[in-house]
């Protein structure tokens, strides 16, 4: 569903030095996959999965996304993006608006769905995580758990082929990581293709079908969550996950 | 004496000073504000000066918001594009000269032809606020958080979309109290319309102070008159501000 070929990333310091986060990372995501990436702060990861729907633009290297390349220039980006959800570490809500235009707004405006049919589909959606009386406040008086579940149906509600999840439990108090996970596990017992960078190893052994290791800009290591915990190949993966878990 | 006796002859030389000076002062106030009707005069000036003010706020505010986008606007892979230099230009050739001289310039050479002065005013005071709006704009537009722009993105929506219906409603709360602010000196600033010989609140009461050789009562009583307009205008724009700060903590 989507390939990675040889992506790099540099960011130019101020003193004008290159700091290279992302060294030549190749890498395959077939449909229904749920890739989780673990791996030390710095590593590259959230830039990584930032890289996927071009919120950052690669330095070089190329992304096919169902076959078209993305990467290309003249590629609508916003078209790709479409079909490719993302939720964020620290939710992104929609602060001037309601939960339900928060969910409805791209889906209309952008033509994919009637008001009304968005507005339905955002009814079902919100009663799924238990949310449906939110509909009308704004995102200001949700905590943090709820905001994340809501950016979740938000995106959700494009209808997306994939979702990437960059750190989604990170910014939430340790009480509401659990009702996260747990719309992430039943999105992903549905099927859905997920790329997920996160912290939460319980969650990488339970749902992924790979992890993946990332350090210092390229994957040291990918497999099965069974092997990759029990197992783990090389050193620096047998440090961290002696530090984490 | 009684202590009658001395209270009256006691008070009396003040306060046939006092009363003398109350007559005097009504006397120039009469002449300067109630004779030939002359206080139509300045409200027919109050009238010009807000009439210039609120078109030039109004200019400076469309103008502004263009301006902020031009010099916000990047390519895709985040680089300037020839709108940031014609907003960077714009804004310090306005913020590099005297608004007098822009005002005049306006009038005797760009516009020469036009024999509105109001919109010749107008026009140029709104060009000249437009600089200052620019960088209000911008401001409030960049503390709006990064993350509301990136979350349009990557639903699908185009720049100028999410510009709209996320970052600008936004931006809109923070920029408040600082157009409130810029519009209160435009106010002040037309003040300078007599240049262009537009008879404005400034250049009516300085008429008539020489008119009727008494420059105290039109001057002051102007003042007092622009001072009670910006007072109004300054609680009002609390309220506002109030109102939708709000909405913030619902």
């Amino acid at each position: 569903m989507i390939t990675v070929k040889n992506l790099c990333k540099e960011f130019k310091n101020n003193d004008g030095t290159v700091n290279k986060v992302l060294s030549g990372i190749n890498y395959e995501v077939n449909k229904g996959e749920k890739i989780v990436i673990v791996g030390p702060s710095g590593s590259g990861k959230s830039t990584f999965l930032r890289c996927l729907n071009l919120l950052e633009r690669p330095t070089s290297g190329e992304i096919y996304f169902d076959g078209e390349e993305i990467t290309a220039k003249k590629v609508n980006i916003n078209k790709v993006r479409a079909r490719m959800g993302m939720v964020f570490q620290n939710f992104n809500l929609f602060n001037n608006l309601t939960i339900m235009d928060n969910i409805i707004l791209a889906p209309v405006k952008l033509k994919i769905m009637s008001k009304d049919e968005a507005k339905a589909k955002a009814t079902e959606l919100l009663k799924r995580v238990n949310l449906l009386d939110k509909a009308d406040a704004y995102p200001a008086s949700l905590s943090g758990g709820q905001k994340q579940r809501i950016a979740i149906v938000r995106s959700l509600c494009m209808n997306p082929e994939m979702i990437l999840f960059d750190e989604p439990t990170s910014a939430l108090d340790p009480e509401m990581v659990g009702e996260v996970l747990d719309v992430m596990k039943s999105l992903a017992d549905e099927g859905m293709t997920m790329v997920v960078v996160t912290h939460e190893m319980g969650f990488a052994r339970e749902v992924a079908t790979k992890v993946l290791f990332m350090d210092e800009g390229t994957i040291l290591e990918e497999n099965t969550p069974k092997e990759f915990f029990e197992n783990p190949q090389i050193k620096r993966l047998q440090d961290f996950l002696s530090k984490v878990l | 004496m009684t202590l009658i006796e001395l209270i009256t002859t006691g008070y009396a030389v003040p306060c046939s000073v006092l009363s003398d000076w109350i007559a005097k002062t009504a006397d120039r106030f009469n002449t300067a504000f109630i004779e030939q009707n002359r206080y139509i005069q300045y409200f027919k000036g109050l009238g010009v000066t807000l009439e210039v003010a609120l078109f030039a706020g109004i200019i400076g505010i469309v103008i502004g918001t263009i301006m902020a986008l031009f010099k916000l606007s990047t390519t895709e892979d985040g680089k300037p594009t020839i709108w940031n230099y014609i907003a960077s230009i714009y804004i310090d050739v306005i913020r590099g000269t005297p608004s007098v001289l822009q005002l005049m310039i306006m009038y005797f050479v760009i516009m020469a032809s036009v024999d509105n002065q109001i919109l010749v005013a107008s026009l140029s005071f709104g060009i000249n606020s437009g600089a200052y709006v620019a960088e209000i704009v911008r401001g409030g537009i960049l503390a709006v958080d990064k993350g509301q722009m990136e979350a349009g993105r990557s639903l699908g929506l185009s720049k100028a979309a999410t510009m709209w219906h996320i970052i600008l409603p936004q931006a809109t709360k923070n920029v408040i109290p600082p157009l409130g602010n810029e519009f209160i000196t435009l106010i002040k600033e037309t003040a300078i319309v007599g240049y262009v010989a537009l008879s404005d609140l400034t250049r009516i009461a300085n008429q008539i102070a020489s008119k009727t050789y008494d420059a105290f009562m039109p001057l002051i009583g102007a003042a007092v008159i622009y001072f009670v307009i910006i007072k109004i205008l300054t609680i009002l724009l609390g309220n506002l501000e109030r109102r939708m700060r709000r909405s913030d903590n619902r």
